[in-house]
């Protein structure tokens, strides 16, 4: 069975053979491993692009194999890095809190230790208590089931009303978009309980593994990201290669047929909407530990349209095309916009990139949309194509 | 309650004034209590110079609080500016002016209590003084300080009045006073209920000022006007606190306290026998306490049985400075109407808020449902010439000063600009992208990064002020609850203009007719004769020329930034979703929806504009589910399916 599949479909293996390729070297070359040809921010870089990769493959999924141009898959990547800050953040604080309340004369009440924490942790919106939704943040258990299952179920309430309804095409991108400005705007309030614009921060010290270095914490997180997408790689490869992925496909080419040929074409959405929202969130739980904070303008709808975008730009409907999207374009931004890509000097004009690089983005945008809608994907198939032909 | 008004007027008018014309003999009648005044001694003076009616006194008075009178020393008063030795002198009856050495004379040098009775007293003349300016002077004083003494100047003043708005003005104001201040209670009672029809804040004012109430504690209820009798039960801790307060019960000890008393008293290590390690747990801590308290080495622990009973000891009351009971229910039911009819008037307010938030929404929405609804064309830039248009209002006013005129101008440019961006857009990316809705909203996306970006790099990352004129500035007052600023009328009326505008372009005109033939069957329409790409351009020109308009509305009403047309553009779409694709009318139920609704949130939900946007969106969403085509929604082969 494995066998058949492999065979079927050999751009999975070479993908992983790839990814394992570039994850040992990277790893020879990291600082950990005593070479230190590549720097810790730059392993950070890479490994918080593995799991941008990995929300891109999933929005390839929904949008270039189910049809669903859904602008709010970033926000259940948020939302899954928003549930792991939640118990990095109270455990280390209550790691700090203990330590500082220890030379007291008396040892603490479990009372003064939760006040201790709260008052730390939400001072900056004038607050000691804990809210209702932190009610899980002592237990890295349950907030590791919250990654998935809070982007899980708010994606199985918001499809199920969405296409219970019929409502499709551009209707439901605007929906998608508006639940996700809505969301972005219930973060930013300080009554939320989630420290409103200040966001959750020092995601990047592991409570419990203090003594590791950044470097080594670093090189794992890599690893963790490689092998998510790998996993996640994998799951939606075989799931878009069956029949099921051919009724996905159907969906997408011509929903009404679909229906009338008998399948439920809701449940066949709702289900691939949910799931791809669960791998955002594991894609985000990934992120934002390495990125080290998080704030409501993360989840923005801008940034689930730059997920569309770097989609677009690899060639959707076919899960590498993503991942080379993503990787290509969260890259060069950071290197446009880091300031160590050439200014041009036209002699009138000099042209900062960090100005004009989202100048470029979005012509580079326009253009892939108008002539080469495949995206850089597209470019492989002209290659074998011409394998073919000689 | 106007005759009553009026009846007291005349009582209080009918005292006839004496009449003489010089001062100086009234002076010297009470030249003691003049030259040496105390506050006790000195009204009996001012009073018969007040009554004298001489007109000589009102200057007298002023620069007798001024410290500017000298006594000769035959006890003639003048006013006098000292220089040096020499003063100049001037009679207070001929204003005949001499210099004199300084030594023959002394000066009066009235303390703060008397300059107060003084200013009092100088009311009343201001008040009738001929000159409009200081009358309105005098009357904003006695708003600003209202004294019992100055009701009855005040009345005597109304009747000579010339000026029929400070006519008003003191009317109003000796009805304050009259409540407030006058002597038979059945005045202040008729003064008080004609308060009841009024909403202004100095009205609350006053009534709150009759209603104010002191709070207090004690073991039985006092005699008096008592305002109300508090159950201690509802805030135990609070009352509890008041009660420490007045030193009737010892502190309640919090955690802190009994950490801090038994961290005092640690004895080898161990407090009241207990190991410190087992300090952790609440319960141990209070024993330990409880222990310590029984050896006498602390205060015994305030209990909640023990607050409670001493909350049940007291009584706790609220009462009122003002003795009548008659006055403070009269004021009581005056002030519970002007609530309601405060409440009444908040409700119009907000209904005008609305009313400009929707005219915001449709003027932000009306281009889109254009491209969107009529021609389906779905543009994420659509913000972007929003703001366009906002930056071309503001270039116009960099070179045009003038506001009015620079408005004038802007207007009409930058609609010819963003016409011409839609033009041109439609042209190089649009048309190529016609039945791929979903390609079209990433491509106009691209543009809608792009544009917003390249504004960036022109104009800055700070917002730009885009000043209205002057007569667009103010705010039209209806009464101290409703108003409503000049700008959101304006931009009312100018949303009203563009429905009007788009209904008739597209109901009356060839252009309208053209479209409409595109939009339901493009075939068709070209093989009449019509030039569907050529419509499809005007069309798209159109909607995206009337974005730019409302970017120079919205650009006076906000700031101008490169990023203000991506907070408008989600709200935008779900105006035209929310009404009802295809249907300008729609849009603007769509628009009343949303504006509405998020005031609603946010008056249910005050100073949380963040709360009233999400949840309308929220609501949005559910409501698209009941009606996925809108409140609008279109019929039959228009609608598409």
């Amino acid at each position: 069975m494995q066998n058949k599949f492999i065979t079927k479909n050999p751009s999975v293996l070479l993908f992983l053979l790839g990814l394992s390729l570039f994850t040992v070297v990277v790893s020879i070359c990291s600082e950990a491993a005593g070479t230190s040809l590549i720097s810790t921010s730059f392993l950070k870089t890479l490994g918080k692009t593995l799991c941008l990769c990995l929300v891109a493959v999933a929005m390839d999924v929904v949008w270039g194999y189910c049809g669903i141009l859904s602008l709010g898959h970033f926000a259940f990547f948020g939302i899954g890095g928003y549930a792991i800050g939640m118990w990095l953040m109270y455990d280390r604080t209550k790691t700090i809190v203990v330590a500082s309340l220890e030379n007291n004369i008396m040892p603490a009440t479990p009372d003064e230790i939760t006040d201790a924490i709260g008052s730390q942790i939400f001072g900056v919106v004038g607050s000691s208590d804990f809210p209702l939704i932190w009610a899980f943040s002592h237990s890295l258990t349950l907030q590791l089931a919250a990654v998935v299952i809070v982007p899980g179920l708010l994606a199985l309430v918001f499809g199920w009303l969405a296409f219970r309804s019929r409502v499709t095409g551009v209707y439901l991108s605007i929906l998608t978009q508006a639940m996700t400005l809505a969301l972005s705007l219930y973060f930013f309030q300080n009554d939320t309980g989630l420290r409103g614009n200040n966001g959750l921060s020092g995601l990047q010290n592991i409570p419990g593994l203090e003594a590791k270095s950044q470097a080594t914490l670093s090189l794992w997180f890599f690893w963790a990201s490689a092998l998510a997408l790998a996993a996640g790689y994998l799951l939606f490869a075989w799931m878009t290669s069956g029949k099921f992925g051919s009724v996905i496909r159907a969906i997408r080419d011509n929903e009404a047929r679909v229906r009338f040929l008998g399948y439920h074409v809701e449940s066949y959405k709702l289900f691939i909407f949910t799931v791809t929202a669960m791998v955002a969130g594991v894609a985000g739980a990934l992120y934002y530990p390495q990125a080290g904070i998080i704030n409501p303008a993360e989840i923005a709808p801008i940034a689930s349209i730059y997920l569309a975008v770097w989609v677009a730009i690899g060639g959707r409907g076919r899960l590498y095309g993503a991942v080379i999207g993503a990787a290509v374009v969260s890259l060069m931004s950071s290197w446009f916009t880091g300031g160590s890509a050439p200014d041009i000097n036209l002699g009138v004009y000099v042209v900062k990139w960090t100005d004009w690089w989202l100048v470029l983005l979005g012509l580079t945008f326009v253009a892939v949309t108008l002539f080469f809608p495949k995206g850089i994907g597209g470019l492989f198939d002209r290659l074998s194509r011409k394998g073919e032909q000689t | 309650m106007r005759s009553a008004l009026i009846a007291l007027i005349l009582m209080i008018c009918s005292a006839p004034a004496a009449v003489a014309q010089t001062l100086q003999p009234i002076l010297q009648t009470h030249a003691v209590e003049i030259a040496k005044p105390s506050r006790r001694s000195v009204g009996e003076a001012l009073n018969t110079i007040t009554r004298s009616g001489v007109p000589q006194a009102t200057a007298f008075l002023e620069q007798w609080s001024k410290k500017n009178i000298w006594q000769r020393d035959d006890g003639v008063f003048l006013i006098g500016v000292a220089d040096g030795d020499i003063l100049t002198l001037t009679d207070v009856d001929t204003q005949a002016t001499f210099s004199a050495p300084k030594s023959n004379y002394k000066r009066l040098k009235p303390n703060g209590g008397v300059r107060r009775l003084i200013g009092t007293a100088l009311v009343q003349f201001q008040l009738i003084d001929p000159d409009l300016s200081r009358r309105e002077a005098a009357v904003a004083s006695i708003a600003r300080r209202p004294e019992a003494a100055q009701l009855n100047p005040l009345l005597t003043s109304i009747d000579a009045e010339t000026d029929p708005a400070l006519k008003v003005r003191k009317i109003q104001l000796a009805n304050f006073l009259s409540a407030l201040f006058a002597k038979d209670p059945a005045d202040r009672i008729a003064a008080i209920n004609i308060l009841s029809t009024d909403t202004s804040i100095e009205s609350r004012a006053v009534l709150n000022q009759i209603l104010s109430v002191k709070s207090g504690v004690a073991d039985t209820q006092p005699k008096g006007n008592i305002a109300a009798i508090h159950n201690p039960m509802d805030a135990p801790d609070t009352y509890y606190a008041a009660l420490v307060n007045e030193g009737l019960a010892p502190a309640k000890q919090t955690a802190a306290d009994i950490k801090r008393a038994l961290e005092f008293n640690i004895v080898n290590g161990r407090i009241a026998g207990f190991s410190l390690a087992l300090m952790n747990d609440p319960d141990t801590r209070e024993t330990a306490y409880a222990v310590l308290a029984a050896n006498g080495l602390v205060p015994a622990l305030i209990t909640d049985d023990l607050r409670n009973t001493a909350l049940n000891e007291h009584v706790f009351y609220d009462l009122y400075d003002e003795p009548n009971v008659d006055i403070t229910a009269v004021a009581k039911t005056a002030l519970g109407s002007v609530t309601s009819r405060v409440a009444t008037a908040q409700v119009a307010d907000l209904t005008l808020d609305a009313l400009s938030l929707a005219s915001i929404f449709f003027l932000a929405a009306i281009g889109l449902a254009i491209t969107f609804g009529v021609m389906g064309v779905i543009n994420m830039a659509h913000g972007e010439f929003i703001m366009m248009g906002a930056y071309t209002g503001y270039v116009v006013q960099l070179f045009v000063p003038n506001y009015t005129m620079s408005l004038i101008i802007a207007l009409p440019l930058a609609f010819a600009v963003t016409f011409g961006a839609g033009v041109v857009m439609e042209r190089l990316v649009i048309r190529r992208l016609y039945h791929r809705p979903l390609e079209t909203l990433l491509a106009t996306f691209g543009i809608s990064i792009a544009l917003q970006q390249i504004a960036k790099n022109i104009f800055g990352t700070q917002a730009r002020p885009l000043t209205s004129p002057d007569w667009l500035a103010g705010a039209w007052v209806f009464n101290d609850v409703i108003q409503i600023s000049h700008i959101r009328i304006a931009i009312f009326v100018l949303a009203l203009m563009f429905l009007g505008l788009i209904i008739y372009i597209l109901k009356r005109t060839r252009l309208g007719l053209e479209v409409r033939a595109v939009t339901q069957n493009s075939g068709m329409a070209s093989s009449m004769g019509i030039d569907p790409d050529r419509i499809n351009m005007m069309t798209f020109g159109l909607g995206s020329g009337i974005a730019g308009i409302a970017g120079v509305a919205i650009g006076l009403y906000a700031k101008v930034t490169s990023e203000m047309g991506s907070d408008y553009i989600v709200q935008s779409f779900m105006t035209v979703v929310v009404g009802g694709v295809g249907n300008v009318w729609g849009t603007l139920a769509g628009a009343t929806m949303i504006g509405f609704g998020q005031k609603g949130i946010e008056w249910l939900n005050p100073s949380n504009t963040l709360a009233a946007q999400t949840y309308m969106i929220l609501f949005v969403i559910l409501f698209i589910q009941f009606r996925p085509k809108g409140i609008v929604a279109q019929k039959g082969r228009a609608a598409g399916d």
